[in-house]
């Protein structure tokens, strides 16, 4: 069976061709990042025309390395949100457009519900388990119970991590993307250089807040002569602050719901820090730490394509009628 | 022309001046929101929709991701804008305007676009690490 994942949630015109449940013939991603890399973030305007621009070359690109036409195509998988609306509505609509033409049935997903089950694009893993999607537009827990049973258990309640690093960055002028950069400035630093704050570490409960820590970052570059000398061990410093907290929280809900697996996902899951973090310590207490591999944690369509997959095999389709949206709801 | 000045100690009193603000808040507002990264600016709109009665205020993030979410309040809806990625003066493909028939527009980043008359302007100053003035200007 052969299922078409698109996902245009933000930055990236992403699409890819899944044989069954792991047999990826053609994974393509768009990298924006030369045309945004002059704005210093993503430019959502020009994000969503640049997808329109990029979609259908995309699609017909994604078709001739999988060696496939599109009427060979069984079922056409899309994320439908949450996301940048505009971006989303332009893979939303060319994948009804699809549906309808190929007379094919849309599988419409949520994105998040994708970036926690990629891991299914390499490996099985057994339910139940707590999966992390950390990224630029999202830091949220969830407990999988199975495809389709999952249920938030915390969110941010500001800022997404790899927000918080990319408003940083771009602070300091120091490059984009602010995560990889703040990663490999990391890597040379000390991080207990600075005692950053661990926002909401001892709340009982499994949220997340990152905007206090971006405002001690801030407050302590004013007070303080940034050098090259001590660059790397502050850049280190709060990087290690934002981790702890990551990891802490959900290793806690982890214990506390007596789940003995953790899946992390999302662009900040290939940061190699974080998944030293949570490998240590999730040894400590016994729990098993996954990750995607690092081309699966950014976005990309075979996600979307895998979790379509599950949907056409348990028969849930979606109407031509399917909504997109932006904001996913937390409770 | 009003102009009504606060002080906040915290965040959360940061959230009392937006709720104040929220309780009072009319259909057709725009808020354009003026402050510095780390001022406090999504803190004041999580405030806003807690006036509004906003149901998961508590949940009001960032929107410099998603550009725009929009809140169902008690009244009417709130509508969060974030311009902070907006640098091309593109706000006109918004068309925040909009959603004004619905309810409120509280917009971060204000600076990074061009508003009509008769918009209601809130500044955050950074006074201290943690104290911030908050200037509500209406002409």
């Amino acid at each position: 069976m052969l299922v078409l994942g698109i996902d245009t949630s933000c930055d990236d015109t992403s699409l890819a061709l899944l044989r069954d449940d792991k047999t990826l013939l053609s994974n393509v991603v768009s990298s924006q990042v030369d045309l945004h890399r002059v704005f210093g973030g993503v430019v959502p305007e020009i994000a969503s025309r640049k997808h329109i621009e990029l979609i259908d070359g995309l699609y017909k690109e994604t078709l001739k390395e999988g060696g496939i036409s599109g009427s060979s195509v069984d079922g056409i998988g899309v994320t439908a949100g949450p996301g940048l609306i505009g971006s989303v509505l332009v893979g939303l609509c060319f994948a009804k457009g699809l549906a309808l033409s190929l007379g094919k049935p849309l599988i419409a997903v949520n994105h998040i519900e994708a970036h926690a089950m990629s891991i299914f694009l390499e490996r099985e893993v057994e339910f139940p388990f707590i999966a992390l999607v950390v990224s630029g537009g999202h830091t949220i827990m969830l407990l999988i119970r199975g495809f389709g049973k999952y249920q938030v258990l915390g969110s941010t309640r500001d800022d997404a991590a790899g927000e918080a690093f990319d408003k940083i960055a771009k602070y300091l002028g120091i490059g984009y993307p602010g995560g990889k950069v703040i990663e490999n400035l990391s890597a040379k630093g000390q991080r207990d250089y600075v005692a950053f704050p661990r926002p909401m570490i001892d709340e009982k409960n499994y949220d997340f807040s990152f905007s206090g820590l971006k405002t001690s970052m801030i407050n302590y570059i004013k007070k303080h002569d940034i050098t090259d000398d001590n660059l790397n061990d502050i850049m280190a410093s709060f990087q290690e602050a934002a981790f702890d907290v990551l990891a802490s929280k959900t290793i806690r809900a982890a214990r506390d719901l007596e789940i003995s697996r953790i899946v992390v996902g999302g662009g900040v899951a290939s940061n190699g820090r974080l998944r030293q973090i949570f490998v240590e310590r999730c040894r400590e207490d016994d729990i098993e730490a996954l990750f995607s591999s690092p081309e699966f944690c950014t976005d990309n369509g075979a996600m979307v394509a895998r979790l379509a997959y599950q949907y056409y095999l348990e028969g849930t389709t979606s109407s031509l009628n399917a909504a997109g949206f932006s904001r996913m709801k937390i409770h | 022309m009003e102009k009504k000045e606060f002080t906040s100690k915290s965040p959360s009193e940061t959230w009392d001046i937006g709720a104040l603000i929220g309780e009072k808040a009319m259909r057709g507002e725009l808020y354009a929101i003026y402050g510095d990264l780390g001022a406090g600016k999504t803190q004041l709109v999580k405030g806003i929709a807690r006036g509004m009665g906003v149901e998961d205020w508590l949940y009001v993030v960032s929107p410099s991701f998603t550009l725009m979410n929009i809140y169902e309040g008690r009244e009417m809806n709130l509508c969060h804008v974030d311009l902070y990625r907006v640098e091309g003066g593109e706000n006109g493909d918004l068309n925040v305007e909009e959603f004004l028939d619905e309810g409120v527009v509280a917009v971060e980043w204000a600076e990074r676009a061009v508003w009509w008359d008769g918009v209601i302007k809130v500044y955050i100053d950074s006074t201290g690490e943690e104290e911030r003035k908050i200037t509500i200007v209406r002409e």
